[in-house]
This record gives structure tokens, sequence and C-alpha cells, in this order.
């Protein structure tokens, strides 16, 4: 280390966060005219159409309208929890993005336990959509915040159990190791049961249709965002928007092999367009389920997990241990 | 590199106003709600300590774990307890508050005594292995007892949470 890595190492730190701001905005604009967008195809109306070509606009003016929005704090909510709650939501969103491999060199830190690091910090929206739902002081958001507390406690437990039979077989939290683990074969054809678990337990752990009861509209109005106005509002929903691509990247790289696809020039840096098709692919697949399956009810959501989820993984790491000493 | 060295020693000091913060929130918040959040901000303190000390698995390990179990703490609150949003009542009365004092202070003594007393020894050596072959051997030898020790803790708290959430009328059945 001599003096004149000072310079570089700071400005690559700073142009890692601008990056991941970057992704996080761009990822919340593309997701949602993508969403408002196929939604308008699976019900055969055209979704947004007035503002630019095909309404590809429509994002920017309501961004301009959310921000011009009043903040309105309701007279009986905890005044503190209840401003910091959407924050505590979106600040931490943009730091998994830091450990993600977007391709072998486009990468912010290999982190030795990245994976972890992940999972840490999705974690604090758990904490995030509780102090919502209790600043509120309405009865709607607290229901949906107990809800949302009870249903990602439950579905992290089989995440868990398939990761870590993903893990057996890397044998490194990395990763940009467990990407280059599925150099010949990815582990979505290795472990089909443990890739379709571990789906279904993500569309759980972002709150996504069917499994979207913190904020299901229909029976809690808008769950635990229901006294949320203007920016408040956005900034869960961006939040909600990025940890689905999180997932969905964490899904890529555990078990669609990452960067990994047919070669490109410069693939140290090219092969970032298979992860990104990836990942759309899923989200894709995650707007398309929202719209298409009806939300399952309380008792039966916890019924999938426990009984069905949950076994299903554990006998699934068992397996896997035994195969892997094999 | 000398500002290297200030930035680490400035998150340092951070860290440290966080958790006394947190745990001072924790002590004097009047709602459950308040005093466990405090304990969350200390708790996420602590584990910037373990980044900073350079052991970024107990760091990431302390808040995967322990933002789960605020969370179900507070979703306890709010079922079992009373409505979270009633201000606890002060009872500071002469007995309570020399009994406060005198547990404080032998606290304060053993843990003094026990930092001065200590011959602090840097690690020799960093282990940067986070293979789960590594793990495994450190839990099952290494560490065995403390990792033993772990689940009777957590044994106790699942049963102390079943006692609590049994409703009045299985209470009076047994």
């Amino acid at each position: 280390m001599t003096e004149s890595f000072f310079l570089p190492d700071l400005l690559r730190i700073l142009f890692t966060f601008v990056c991941a701001i970057v992704i996080v905005f761009g990822n919340a604009v593309v997701m949602g005219y993508l969403e408002r967008k196929l939604a308008g195809r699976f019900q055969r109306r055209p979704g947004p159409m007035e503002i630019g070509w095909q309404g590809v606009l429509q994002l920017a003016v309501d961004g301009v309208k959310l921000v011009g929005k009043q903040l309105v704090i309701p007279a009986q909510s905890d005044k503190v929890l209840y401003r910091i709650a959407p924050i505590v939501s979106f600040a931490p969103a943009a730091l998994p993005l830091l450990v993600i491999p977007f391709s072998p060199k486009l990468q912010g830190r290999d982190f030795d336990v990245g994976l972890l690091f992940i999972l840490a910090i999705v974690a604090i929206n758990v904490l995030a959509i509780l102090i919502a739902g209790w600043g509120s002081n309405n009865k709607y958001s607290l229901l949906g915040a107990m809800r949302s507390v009870a249903q990602n406690v439950a579905y992290e437990i089989p995440m868990l159990l398939t990761l870590l039979s993903v893990i057996m077989v890397t044998n490194t939290f990395s990763l940009q190791g467990i990407v280059e683990a599925q150099e010949r074969i990815w582990f979505v054809f290795l472990m089909p049961v443990a890739f379709i678990v571990f789906f279904i337990a993500t569309l759980a752990e972002t709150n996504r249709a069917p499994f979207d009861l913190p904020e299901a509209e229909s029976e809690l109005t808008a769950g635990f965002m229901t006294e949320y106005s203007g920016m408040g509002f956005s900034l869960f929903f961006m939040a909600e928007y990025t940890y689905m691509f999180i997932a969905c990247s964490l899904t890529v790289i555990l078990f669609l092999g990452g960067w990994h696809g047919p070669p490109l020039p410069y693939a140290d840096y090219t092969s970032a367009i298979w992860f990104f098709l990836k990942v759309y692919f899923l989200l894709i697949v995650m707007i398309w389920i929202r719209w298409t399956f009806p939300r399952v009810r309380f008792d039966q959501l916890m019924n999938f997990c426990w009984k069905y989820l949950v076994p299903f993984s554990l006998v699934h790491l068992l397996v896997t241990a035994v195969v892997v000493k094999l | 590199m000398i500002l290297y060295r200030y930035l680490a020693e400035a998150i340092f000091l951070g860290f440290i106003v966080l958790i006394l913060f947190g745990s001072l929130l924790t002590v004097q918040a009047r709602l459950l709600m308040h005093a466990v959040l405090g304990l969350a901000v200390a708790l996420v303190g602590v584990a910037g300590l373990y980044f900073h000390l350079g052991s970024p698995f107990m760091a990431l390990m302390q808040i995967l774990i322990y933002v789960g179990a605020v969370c179900v703490m507070l979703v306890f609150g709010i079922m079992v307890g009373q409505t979270p949003n009633q201000a606890a009542q002060l009872r500071l009365s002469s007995h309570n508050l020399a009994l406060g004092i005198v547990t404080c202070g032998a606290g304060f003594v053993l843990l003094t005594a026990t930092v001065v007393r200590t011959q602090w020894v840097a690690a020799a050596q960093r282990v940067g292995d986070f293979s789960m072959q590594h793990l495994g051997e450190s839990f099952i030898y290494r560490y065995c007892l403390a990792f033993e020790l772990i689940s009777v803790v957590l044994l106790t708290a699942i049963i102390g949470a079943i006692i609590i959430a049994r409703s009045p009328q299985e209470r009076n059945q047994s």
C-alpha cells in the first residue's frame, strides 16, 4: 500500500456508491413501467399510453406528482417512528448491490461473506415495516406489519435451508465463488427442488403477490402503508422494487449461473448483459405471477410454509449433505 | 494512509456513540416499542464494532439474528403485553433505587476488574477462511462449550415464550 493508492481507492468507493444508487433508481423506473404495462396486458387493456411513446414518461410524471405531494403526518401517530420508517426501509436497499457480481470484473467488492451480507441487510426491511405499522397508530397498518413479521420469519427458514444446500456444494459464501462453481452446470439443473423452494420463499420475503398479505388492499386498505402519502409512500415502493431486484439477483447467482452465458467479446465486463437478462426474466415472472394468481389466505400461507416448504428443504439439505459426502 | 487511520478512528467512535445512544434510549424510554428499538440501535453498534475489529462474519450474524429477534420481541410486546403505547409508570421507591444502584455498581466493578486484569493479546493471524468445513469444525471442536450454552439459552427463551403466550384458560387447566 503506497500513497498512490489513496485517491483511486477513495474514488472507487464513491464510484461504486453512485453506481449502486443509479441502479436503484433505474430499476425502480424500469420496474414501475414494466409492472403497469404487463398488468395491462394480462388484463386486456393497454396500460399507461398518454405521456410519451407508449406511455414511457408516465413514471416521470408520477414521480414529480409524488415529490410535490404534502406529507400528511397523522395526529395520533408516533411522529419520530412514523418519519424514520420509510428511511429505514429504503436506506439499506442499495447496500447489497455493492457485493453483487454483475460480471467477473463488475463488482463493488468481492466480500468473503457476501451472501450473509445480503441476507443481513435485507432482514432490516421487516423491522422497517413493523416500525411503519406501529408508528402509524392505525389498525390496518398494525395488522399488515404483524403479518409481515410472521411471514418473513417463517419463510426465512426454507430460504436459508436451501441456501445452505448450495453452500454445501460450493463451500464458500463469496458470491463470485458461487458463480464460478457453476461454470460447467447451473445449480438449477442439479437441484431443481431447491430452486423452486427458494423462488417461492423470495416471493414471500419480498411481500409479492400471491403472498402480499402485509399490504392486501382488499382487506387492509394498504396494510402498513395506509397512512403514508407522497415521498413516504414512494420510498417504500422503491425499496420494494429494489428488494425484488436483489432477490432475483440472488436467485440468478445461486441457481442460474450468474453471468455465465454464451461467450462475448470483453467478457470480463460485457457478460453483465447475461446477468441482467436473467434477472429481468425472473422479475417479469414475478410480475406475471402477481397478476395471475389470487392472494392466498393467511392460514394457507403459514400452512404452506411450515407443512410443505420447511420439511422439503430439510430433506433436501439432508440429501445434499449425503450426496456431497459420497 | 494517515487519513485512513483517522477515518477508522472516527468510525470507531461513531459506533461507540451509537451503542451509548441506543442503550440510553432503551433505559429511559417510557414506551416498550421505543425501548426495544433502542436495543436494536445498540446491537447495530455492537455489530459495527465486530466489523471494526475485522470479524465481518460475527457482525453480519449479529445483524441477521438480532433484527429478527427484535422484530419478534416487538410482536410479542404488541400481542401479549399491555398496549405498547401505554407509557410505563416510573416506580422509583427508595428501596428500588438502592437495589438498582447496588446491582449496577456490582456489574460495573466486575466488568472493570475483568477488563483491567485481562492481558490483551493481539490475534496472531486473521482467519479469512469462511468455508463450511472451517466454520463447522470451530463450532464443534474449538467453541463447543459456547455453542452448547447458546442452545441452552435458546431453549430457555422458547420455554419462556410459551409460558407467556399461554392464554389464561389454558393456564387454569394445568
